[in-house]
């Protein structure tokens, strides 16, 4: 069997530019409805960089009123195109609503799962592609009805309003904001479509993690990022489809005038009495129940993809390999049973929420474990500080600011206080960006050689992460203060009330951070594209990492391995005392010298 | 370089250690309110302070002991790469797949720390929300309905008797009813509960020097109790997206003692039932 034969067509194919061509191999077919698993994680990781400025960009809205209170916007403002590029109030609600729709569904969500799962799951467990190539370039494909649904919302009445959450009675009643009317319907479908996308992707992961492991690749020889992907794509399957349900109930009580959400006799904006018995705090039980595994969606594939580089990095094997992968199993069971803590003010039964403040603190308990484990796998170790290692290290580091300031609200009292407070921001903005997206930019760094042949310009990785990680801390840190000084999230103007006052310089601080932050993701995407074609060449294993995508050529020909590679070991048997050539690694696929 | 990139991991932690301890100087802390000093204003409040106070020492050992254990290896792991790992003598990576004490241990100490937090915090939330923990005052009915609709606070109140003291309030509006818009006259210096409702879509009753914070769920009638210390004001505002202009539900709560608050009802009901035409015997009131 000549699994060799694409790579060597391909070569042929492109005749003298071969070798130029090849490294090219995978952004040629960017464009493309392709099956390959590589070319949709490179599709995937475009989108989502793309979509990472636009969420920014709405971000920086909400920065800007809040530090200088309508005041007209510069640059930006010419956008908002609204009293002479002042944001008003409604304009406000849309921004926020967007910025965290974008960033969660259009960013993290896809970018982890979508680019890196994609690219990383065949190529890691030594399979030739996916279980289901088909299916899996839907997944990319159907994120493009999403991206244009939400697109689309802002043209009716400037966007949904209703917060990313879309609390019905709010997101329910057309008279109840004014992006509630066709902007939400399109913003319901928009999270159709990527929920579909995700399944595909999800059943795909489990299947292919399942099925298509090379001889030799035992559960527990997968590398970290592998077990991330699929307790992901598992929490993926068993949480989505209540969000899918949630959201069709909300579009038909919109659409169709069911009433599943709405109780009777409310009159909202002097419109006509509403008719039902609904309830809405069932919303957000359904709500939750998705998004709250959703946050662990958001971040335990970076949690794995951190493991992978740190150890690589720390020319150190996992510290406790098994209880990272017990961890990120406890994650996700507990994750299912945690959801009632976004609700402890909502008016459930008080009951629920001590049972759900216990079980909530005790999934703080696997994050200790993990984070004990990573700075474990660093103890002891001989660490490279590249741009990879500088962004794992800080997924680290944010992490435990974001972990630690979780434990306040899981405490039902003192969540009384600080829920929706800017708190709770900072909370989510430590895992979500500190945590989360350091991990995907070391991962952008650390397999860019893989998927382009070359490598990224250190200098500027290094630039990124600087500006990057400075700004991150002064615009998000002092978000901890705002909470516990009473401020609340989703104000336009917090300054009409006099206790907030004060606070406005802060607010300024951190605008220009947020700024400073802005402007830094530049360098990445400068950094991305201009090393795509002149970034130093490489041979296929530049880190000098174990794992088996390391033995496939860069960028992996279609196929990926020359022959299906057989697997000796587990993927962090660096510096290995008992490795026969006295490197310090130990590549998956290279057979122990008895063998030999 | 490497030592750079050390201390800037360990620069932040400090310096946000820093802010946090300055941030009470500073006003960057809980409102500082009528108290000037930022304590909570309601014992329940004050308990709700305690028990923050005391996460925040739990998780400040944490952070300070993670961040120094992590500068600890980062420090030694950029020492002991000035060696390439096949040089002469060079300092030995350390081969280990890990310690099953260490994880034991750093299994059972969190999970006995964030046990005992969780059930630490159980009789507060309890005496907030479980009804039969309310205290005795406030079981004998609310002094206020507050409906919160899109953007303000409408209260309604209990109308007085012939002698000047309070009905009780019914469910459903009642003829001798008393109503304000975004001003909250509640007793002081005793626990006291009003209804909570919305008119439209979800809102949020914040105190924010009261520590007291309760959604409005459209639908539902919540009862809220809660005890002001001081006679004096207070903020009142929504905590829940509502709309547009969520920010500006602005509103003040109005703690005074009971006799004043009764003035105060009474001056509400003279105002409300004043149909505006002089009454004979009043005339020399209109002059």
């Amino acid at each position: 069997m000549s699994t060799a034969t694409p790579a060597a067509e391909a070569s042929h194919g492109h005749g003298h530019h071969a070798h130029v061509d090849d490294k090219l191999a995978l952004l040629k077919k960017v464009h493309t409805f392709s099956t390959d698993h590589k070319v949709i994680g490179v599709q995937f990781l475009i989108t989502t960089l793309l979509m990472l400025l636009v969420g920014g960009a709405l971000a920086l809205g909400v920065r800007w009123q809040l530090a200088f209170p309508w005041e007209s916007m510069p640059f930006f403002g010419e956008l908002f195109a609204q009293q002479g590029g002042q944001i008003s109030p409604e304009y406000y609600t849309m921004l926020f609503t967007m910025h965290a729709t974008v960033m969660i569904f259009l960013v993290i969500i896809p970018v982890l799962a979508g680019a890196f799962g994609n690219f990383l799951i065949p190529l890691m467990i030594g399979a030739d592609d996916m279980a289901f190539p088909l299916l899996n370039a839907l997944s990319y494909w159907f994120m493009w009805p999403a991206i244009a649904c939400f697109g689309m919302s802002f043209m009716f009445g400037g966007g949904p309003a209703a917060g990313w959450t879309s609390y019905p009675v709010l997101s329910a009643i057309q008279q109840a904001a004014p992006g509630s009317g066709m902007a939400q319907t399109m913003w319901l479908m928009g999270v159709t479509f990527v929920g579909v996308s995700s399944m595909m992707g999800s059943v795909n992961y489990m299947t292919t993690i399942i099925n298509m492991r090379a001889p030799g690749m035992t559960l527990f020889r997968m590398p970290l990022t592998i077990w991330g992907m699929f307790i992901t794509a598992i929490l993926q399957a068993f949480a989505l489809p209540v969000l899918t349900a949630a959201g069709f109930m909300l579009l038909f009580e919109r659409t169709l005038g069911f009433t599943f959400f709405i109780p009777g006799g409310l009159v909202v904006n002097n419109a006509d009495p509403t008719v039902g018995g609904g309830q809405p705090l069932l919303w957000q039980h359904l709500f939750w129940f998705y998004s709250h595994p959703a946050v662990y969606i958001m971040l335990l594939p970076a949690m794995g993809m951190v493991s992978d580089m740190m150890a690589c990095m720390a020319r150190k094997p996992i510290f406790g390999y098994k209880p990272m992968v017990y961890s990120m199993s406890a994650i996700a069971g507990l994750g299912f049973i945690v959801w009632g803590h976004h609700m402890f003010t909502s008016g459930m039964n008080p009951a629920l929420g001590m049972t759900f403040m216990v079980s909530t603190m005790m999934i703080a308990l696997p994050s200790a474990v993990k984070t004990f484990n990573w700075i474990g796998t660093m103890w002891g170790g001989r660490l490279e500080f590249n741009t990879v290692m500088l962004n794992s290290i800080a997924f680290v580091s944010m992490f435990v600011v974001g972990g630690l300031s979780g434990i306040f609200m899981a405490a039902v009292p003192v969540d009384i206080y600080i829920h929706d407070t800017y708190f709770i921001v900072a909370h989510f903005h430590y895992v979500l960006f500190g945590a989360t997206l350091f991990g995907v930019f070391g991962a952008i760094h650390f397999w860019f050689p893989k998927m382009f042949g070359r490598r990224m310009n250190e200098t500027v990785g290094k630039w990124h992460f600087f500006l990057t990680f400075i700004g991150f801390n002064g615009t998000f840190f002092p978000m901890h203060l705002l909470g516990v000084a009473g401020m609340p999230r989703r104000y336009a103007d917090p300054y009409l009330h006099p206790y907030l006052e004060h606070l406005l310089p802060m607010n300024q601080f951190m605008t220009i951070c947020a700024i400073l932050m802005g402007f830094a993701q530049i360098l990445l995407l400068g950094n991305f594209l201009i090393s795509i074609f002149a970034g130093k060449e490489c041979d296929d294993n530049p880190w000098h990492a174990n794992g088996l995508e390391w033995s496939a050529p860069s960028p992996p020909p279609h196929g990926n391995f020359p022959s299906v590679p057989i697997v000796y070991r587990g993927p962090y048997e660096y510096s290995d005392p008992a490795q026969p050539e006295g490197k310090d690694f130990w590549m998956q696929t290279e057979p122990p010298p008895t063998s030999s | 370089m490497k030592r750079f990139w050390c201390a800037f991991f360990m620069f932040w932690p400090i310096v946000a250690v820093i802010l946090c301890w300055i941030a009470p100087g500073q006003n960057w802390w809980f409102p500082r309110g009528p108290s000037g000093t930022g304590a909570a204003m309601s014992p329940l409040g004050e308990r709700i302070d305690d028990l923050f106070y005391m996460i925040l020492m739990i998780t400040s050992v944490t952070f300070v002991g993670t961040q120094v254990a992590l500068g600890y290896v980062l420090f030694t792991g950029a020492r002991r790469s000035d060696t390439s790992h096949d040089a002469e003598g060079a300092e030995k990576t350390w081969f280990t797949h890990g310690s099953h004490n260490l994880e034991v241990m750093w299994s059972i100490v969190p999970a006995a720390v964030l046990l005992f937090i969780a059930l630490y915090q159980m009789e507060v939330w309890a005496e907030y929300r479980v009804k039969d923990k309310f205290p005795e005052e406030v079981r004998k009915g609310p002094q206020a309905e507050v409906t919160a609709r899109q953007f303000e606070w409408r209260i309604r109140y209990p109308g007085l008797d012939e002698n000047g003291n309070p009905l009780e309030l019914m469910p459903d509006p009642q003829p001798t009813d008393l109503y304000t818009v975004n001003d909250l006259h509640l007793t002081s210096g005793e626990p006291v509960m009003i209804w909570l409702r919305s008119e439209d879509v979800q809102h949020s009753f914040f105190l924010p020097e009261l520590r007291v914070k309760q959604d409005a769920v459209p639908g539902l009638v919540i009862p809220v109790w809660f005890e002001a210390t001081k006679s004096t004001e207070y903020s009142l505002l929504c905590a829940e997206l509502c709309g547009w202009g969520h920010y500006k539900m602005k509103a003040r709560l109005v703690a005074e003692r009971e006799e004043d608050r009764l003035v105060w009802l009474q001056e509400l009901q003279a105002a409300q039932n004043d149909d505006g035409v002089p009454d004979a015997g009043d005339a020399s009131d209109d002059e």
